[in-house]
């Protein structure tokens, strides 16, 4: 009986696109496809724009219907997420997949006490009553480590400090149990001294619970604290990806070099930080080149000429650049 | 909260103050004199003196108004120069028949300016919307005794279903509660409840629109939310902002509109202010006044408390 298994996904996005529409059409995501197994943190690294947020609405489809385009294959714990009907879909939002969101300031409803709103969670997935519901949100205030819980359940989300809200937001993510756990930049609108708290806090209960975690950021030092492995987004595709230790250690992508470059650790006093220069592209257009050419140090004609290709370097490791195809090559 | 309570009531005093203060004047930098009203045109100076001196116009004004003031705080507005009767009981009864038809035409003006102001919001850029919303800035903008009267030719004389005017087939003080009664009641309170509706709406339609757009409301949808469950939300937030508008609003009916009490003959405050103001009626004018500003500053109390328990952002302010 005990064959090994090889795991099945508890994500799985196959040639994900996203493209809104409007006065002017903007391609957010252009063909992503990554995959997260049960219980393990990936973390999605890019700087604003690059469709890592996008990506991660859409696993929760939260991006305003009407105006988006949705394509690609979306699948989480076996659910065909952009074909659920809006029943099965609020079903499956809070108890399969649910989201920890940027500013808690902001995605906390302001009127009503953090105790009703985490049991408002539990309520609608669980089928209990209000009181047990918020019992059990006392303990995941526990669990997240408020200081005086049974005081803060009552407490309305302005009474709150920042980081204490933020431990709120998580105990309302993990009202209903959740297998997977959107992170989008959970730490950002913090303190500096309260992000490495929570940072540390998400990774436990990640572990602690055995959840699966998206972990959204454009701070690579977070994205390393938390990650098992790492996807590079940039102009809305998926660059490279790896284990932490391979991005680190051997990035292969210019665009990977140039943020790793551009970090302080190991800047001098004085020195100016190494910077990529340019900005990224507007993605009016769907992209028929290399996005990262127009700011590539090593360019070659053939990165403007069409797209590059999906190099595979290994297990779950794969680099979109002619370089590393070059490499390979010439390896062989 | 109980501090909070405290300190409403506390800021409530020197506006109190200042209003009857505003409305003592404001009567005496009207031109004309209230006696030359009573008085025969051919009255001798010794008359005049005499009389001015029983109604006390002939002390200085501080004085005049201290007097007034401390009676006015045990309930005694003074006489009627047109009538003679105390006003007290004359504002009294106006207060009641304005109430009637203020609070009716709130209640139907609050329900319906929610109900458009809701469905605009939320289905914002829709022909639903364009419809509500231009159902809001007509009830705003109508002349409403025209509306009125139109309401009258209607409602009365074509179809019949209503009565015209007037508060009851005995007049106001043998009010019951029957449909008789209350039928008069009908168009006036329909016509009134026209520009709060237009501003609920308005009101309302922002708010929603606001609210909808804040972070929070995909949040609710992450966590498993379905449209009712939203809605919920939505009502909670909107809540404190559009009760403070009909608070408002009622404030303003209160007043009762002199316009729409005319023409349906409603017995009300507005009808009395219009008398007041034709027969120079100084005592009652001012107690109308008075009352009519007090009314408003309790509102707006009542308002504000209500706003602290619904919102609790409110409570910390």
């Amino acid at each position: 009986m005990s064959t090994p298994q090889i795991p099945t996904p508890l994500v799985k996005i196959e040639n994900l696109t996203v493209r809104f529409r409007g006065a002017q059409t903007v391609h957010a995501v252009n063909g992503v496809s990554l995959t997260l197994e049960p219980g393990k943190v990936l973390g999605i690294l890019g700087e604003s724009g690059s469709g890592k947020s996008v990506t991660l609405k859409t696993l929760l489809r939260l991006l305003p219907e009407s105006r988006t385009d949705i394509g690609g294959k979306v699948s989480v714990d076996g659910r065909d997420v952009l074909a659920l009907n809006p029943q099965d879909l609020a079903d499956y939002r809070g108890a399969v997949t649910s989201m920890i969101f940027q500013d808690p300031a902001l995605a906390l409803d302001p009127v009503y006490t953090v105790g009703e709103q985490i049991a408002e969670a539990i309520v609608r997935h669980e089928k209990t009553s209000m009181k047990a519901a918020m019992a059990r949100a006392l303990e995941l205030l526990e669990l997240v480590r408020i200081p005086s819980p049974a005081r803060r359940l009552k407490a309305y989300p302005h009474e709150m400090s920042g980081g204490m809200r933020q431990r709120a937001m998580i105990a309302l993510a993990l009202a209903a149990r959740p297998k997977l756990l959107l992170a989008d930049e959970p730490t950002t609108a913090l303190d500096a001294t309260v992000q490495i708290q929570i940072l540390l806090l998400l990774r436990q209960l990640q572990r602690d619970l055995d959840m699966g975690m998206l972990f959204v950021t454009h701070d690579i030092g977070v994205a390393v604290e938390v990650s098992d492995r790492l996807a590079v987004m940039y102009a809305g595709q998926i660059v490279e990806t790896g284990t932490v230790r391979e991005l680190i250690r051997d990035p292969q992508h210019p665009y990977t070099k140039g943020l790793l470059a551009a970090n302080l650790h190991g800047a001098k006093k004085g020195e100016r930080l190494e910077a990529i220069p340019g900005a990224p592209p507007a993605l009016t257009e769907p992209p028929d080149a290399c996005s990262f050419a127009p700011r590539c140090k090593f360019v070659q004609d053939r990165c403007r000429a069409a797209l590059p290709p999906a190099v595979q370097l290994g297990e779950g490791r794969v680099v979109r650049c002619i370089l590393a195809e070059q490499a390979l090559v010439a390896a062989a | 909260m109980l501090k909070y309570l405290a300190k409403r009531i506390l800021y409530v005093m020197p506006v109190a103050f200042g209003v009857s203060l505003f409305c003592f004047l404001l009567v005496h930098i009207a031109p004309g004199d209230p006696l030359t009203s009573v008085l025969p045109p051919d009255a001798s100076q010794a008359m005049q003196d005499e009389l001015r001196k029983i109604y006390g116009f002939d002390r200085p004004l501080p004085v005049q108004f201290g007097l007034w003031l401390m009676k006015a705080l045990q309930g005694d507005l003074g006489t009627s120069i047109a009538t003679g009767r105390p006003v007290a009981a004359e504002v009294w009864r106006a207060v009641g028949n304005t109430l009637l038809i203020a609070g009716l035409a709130t209640v139907i003006g609050f329900l319906f300016g929610c109900l458009f102001g809701f469905v605009a919001g939320y289905f914002r850029g829709s022909y639903l919307d364009k419809f509500a919303s231009m159902l809001a800035v007509l009830g705003v903008s109508v002349p409403h005794y025209w509306l009125g009267m139109v309401m009258v030719i209607v409602f009365s004389v074509q179809l019949g279903w209503l009565p015209p005017g007037g508060a009851g087939p005995g007049g106001s003080a043998a009010w019951i509660w029957n449909w008789e009664h209350v039928s008069y009641m009908i168009l006036p309170a329909i016509t009134m409840s026209v520009i709060p509706m237009g501003i609920i709406a308005r009101t309302v339609r922002a708010l929603v629109a606001d609210i909808l757009n804040q972070e929070f409301v995909p949040a609710l949808r992450a966590k498993g939310l379905m449209d009712f469950g939203v809605f919920k939300h939505v009502v909670k937030n909107a809540a404190p902002t559009a009760l403070a508008v009909m608070g408002l609003q009622l404030g303003y009916l209160l007043g009762g509109s002199i316009l729409i009490e005319t023409v349906f003959s409603w017995p009300g405050t507005g009808f009395l202010l219009g008398n007041a103001i034709f027969q120079r009626d100084l005592p009652l004018l001012q107690g109308t006044i008075l009352l009519l500003a007090m009314f408003f500053v309790g509102l707006n109390v009542l308002v504000d408390i209500l706003q602290g328990l619904l919102d609790p952002r409110v409570r910390r302010r």
